[in-house]
């Protein structure tokens, strides 16, 4: 199982994945947790889950989340994946989960997942990595915390720099919203 | 207003970012960091490898500079860099000949005044562009720069849009008068009223430039003003979820809005913002008035609306009254004048400024325009508050400089990228050819009588120089070897925004300015009375002009 660094409690640390990756064409093992294609948690997902296993997604940047909708509340992880660093499109697939979906079990980032991008992974949601380039979790957290302020709300808990500025609790503020708590 | 004041916390994000960097510097210095894995870490900090050596690209966001801002590109300039500086069509400067090691000095400097690299490269938002007349033309509905800020902080290190398909350009205007090219944008915003008086935005998506050229159609006439960061927020979700990835010259926004069509593009915008919550999104109106307080409020003078000595001097001095004919803007206020500053004197290169020249463009600002410089995208400065009686002054101290061309919008105003003399991608020089032109028409008497005429020179196919809206478009391709020039009329970035048409075969070198002058010639002979070169051409089509260029080949 590849290195995992998970949020947890706030603090980056060294976890079990818990997870094997599954390509399509492979057999399901007989225990651990598993990481199925959408196409494949759509075919097989139903049954695993009626075994009580727990079933992960690796949703592909061109896949759309909101095609899981209906799904998340029985997926033990949703993994958006970067083919290549460069590719942002997991990042607006985490933020939907988060935001609009209020998704809170796992969102892991897989593939090309590189400490340069902690910053803006942890802000889109995610909370739990498979980096690439054999990243500490000291050092994970270092990268993610290289700002001392933000400037706009995003799906961590961060407050935005219009927020930590107001003299007083302003009209029309965060009560009440699901899943922005990562 | 005069110029946005960083609190502690937007001092802090600068900071912040200079301390990274110089981590990721010294990681490339001692070789822990490939060049590859370096190249994505520099270029969302200003840095590319070019053919010489290491350029930064400093960010002016929305045009705008202090006096001690200016003082300090200067600095930089001398410090760190041959003496001068290159402005940006992005209202941006560039600094050619850096060494990377400099580099983490450099941003140090640059944070202690407010300037910084971040997001002047790479795959993301890149700084907003307006009016460099904001706040000092009467012709502005609302002063755009408080919303230009908004767009800076909203924009800057968001997380979700720092991996965009490819690079994102926004331009703000807020008069009748388009002086940002907001057409020519990935989003073009228009500040206007609708009938119940209130303020909004018309919403442009989709134009630019490179090698498929569009203009941005308009998906919503009127997008209430306080919504404008979660619309935004909404067009960028879905460019970064659709937009292409595959081919690089098929990723900028225009091509997923022309694919789509702007109604259908419009449609899922409309989609995603509705599903929005655009109370986390949109900034309160108390921050939008703390933007805008931030900016403090201008002591403008009362003041007759005319100046003994400005009259005095336009009628006793013929160089004086063409500098004021041409490069003097009215001002809101009675009494005040805008000022243009062409960095186009015929036989300089399109944009540069030496260390000395903006030292003293600084302390004209500082004495006489509230500390306040603009960038605009053509490549010139604009001291926006001037008083008449202060004209004369300023005008013998841009003339010390050698910076006093009374050619602002003329012919030998032209914008010019900086080719193949600086830059990797370019397949033709620029420069070299804008000096050109400008030399041939050096002479303000016929300058003045062309009027205004809009030559824009890129020396690739990206089109960084603009040629897709210049009257004139000059375009360099490399022709097995050799640089050739395609010519194409009839483009506008302005509000009367137009794509240029190809005029025909590429000319070598040596025949460009040639062609420039018949492409006048032809003009002249046609013009009816108040026509510029690009009504004229409007009028007559391109026949006459092809022909006239072309007369010579078999």
């Amino acid at each position: 199982m590849p290195t995992l660094i998970r949020i947890e409690d706030g603090q980056c640390v060294e976890a079990e994945s818990g997870f094997i990756h599954l390509a399509d064409d492979e057999a399901i093992p007989t225990q651990s947790g598993v990481i199925l294609s959408l196409a494949r948690v759509q075919t097989d997902g139903a049954a695993l889950l009626d075994d009580g296993r727990a079933v992960g997604v690796r949703i592909e940047p061109a896949e759309r989340v909101e095609d899981l909708a209906y799904d998340l509340p029985r997926l033990a992880l949703i993994a958006p994946a970067f083919p290549k660093f460069r590719d942002g499109r997991a990042y607006s697939t985490a933020a939907l989960l988060r935001e609009r979906y209020g998704y809170r079990g796992e969102i892991r980032a897989v593939g090309d997942v590189l400490r340069e991008q902690a910053y803006e992974m942890v802000r889109c949601g995610f909370d739990a990595f498979e980096p690439a380039d054999g990243s500490t979790p000291e050092q994970w957290a270092h990268a993610a915390h290289i700002f001392r302020h933000v400037y706009q709300a995003a799906a961590d808990d961060r407050e935005p720099a219009f927020r930590e500025r107001a003299p007083f609790p302003l009209d029309g503020g965060r009560a009440g919203e699901g899943g922005v708590q990562a | 207003m005069s110029l946005y004041r960083y609190d502690t916390i937007d001092t802090a994000m600068l900071q912040d970012r200079a301390a990274e960097f110089r981590g990721q510097v010294a990681r490339r210095l001692s070789g822990e960091l490939s060049e590859d894995q370096f190249k994505p870490l520099r270029l969302m900090n200003g840095l590319y490898l070019q053919l010489h050596a290491y350029m930064l690209r400093v960010a002016i966001p929305y045009g705008t500079l202090s006096g001690a801002q200016l003082h300090a590109l200067a600095d930089v300039s001398r410090r760190y860099d041959k003496g001068y500086g290159h402005f940006t069509t992005r209202t941006n400067i560039q600094f050619h000949w850096i060494r990377l090691g400099d580099t983490p000095d450099i941003l140090d400097e640059m944070a202690k005044v407010g300037l910084h690299a971040i997001q002047t490269s790479g795959n993301c938002i890149r700084n907003t562009t307006t009016d460099p007349y904001a706040g000092a033309t009467a012709e502005e509905l609302d002063d755009p720069r408080p919303w230009c800020e908004a767009i800076r902080q909203w924009s800057t290190f968001h997380p979700e849009f720092t991996y965009l398909p490819r690079k994102f350009k926004i331009a703000v205007t807020a008069s009748a008068k388009d002086r940002t090219a907001a057409k020519a944008h990935d989003i073009g915003l228009k500040l206007r009223r609708n009938r119940e008086g209130e303020l909004g935005f018309e919403v442009m998506v989709g134009g630019g430039m490179g090698r498929t050229p569009y203009l941005g159609p308009t998906i919503r006439e009127h997008l209430p003003a306080r919504h404008l960061l979660s619309y935004l927020a909404a067009i960028l979700r879905v460019y970064n979820r659709l937009g292409r990835r595959d081919n690089i010259y098929k990723a900028r926004i225009k091509i997923l809005v022309s694919s789509l069509g702007a109604e259908e593009f419009g449609r899922l915008v409309e989609a995603e913002w509705a599903a929005m919550d655009k109370s986390a999104v949109d900034v309160p109106d108390e921050e939008l008035a703390r933007i805008r307080a931030a900016f403090g409020v201008i002591d403008f003078e009362t003041l007759p609306a005319t100046s003994v000595a400005f009259e005095a001097r336009k009628a006793a001095d013929k160089a004086f009254a063409r500098f004021a004919r041409n490069n003097v803007a009215p001002h809101k206020t009675p009494g005040y004048a805008i000022v243009n500053i062409a960095l186009k004197t015929p036989g300089e290169v399109p944009g540069d400024c030496s260390a000395e020249q903006m030292d003293a463009i600084a302390d004209l600002a500082t004495r006489y325009s509230f500390d306040d410089v603009r960038v605009t995208h053509a490549q010139n400065l604009v001291l926006p508050h001037v008083k008449l009686d202060d004209l004369g002054t300023v005008f013998d101290a841009l003339s010390e400089i050698g910076l006093a061309a009374p050619n602002l919008d003329l012919i030998s105003d032209i914008i010019a990228c900086p080719g193949l003399d600086y830059c990797a991608l370019a397949n033709a020089r620029a420069i070299p050819v804008a000096q050109h032109i400008a030399e041939r028409f050096a002479e303000p008497d016929r300058a003045e009588e062309i009027g205004e005429l809009k030559i824009k020179i890129s020396g690739c196919i990206n089109a960084c120089g603009h040629h897709h809206v210049g009257h004139i478009g000059i375009l360099g391709v490399d022709k097995k070897g050799e640089e050739f020039y395609q010519i194409s009329l009839g483009g506008s970035g302005a509000e009367d925004a137009s794509i240029s048409s190809i005029l025909g075969p590429a000319l070598s070198a040596p025949k460009v300015t040639e062609a420039v002058e018949t492409l006048v010639e032809t003009y002249l002979g046609a013009r009816r009375d108040g026509e510029r070169f690009l009504d004229t051409y409007r009028r007559i089509g391109a026949t006459p002009f092809k022909e006239a260029v072309y007369a010579d080949a078999d």
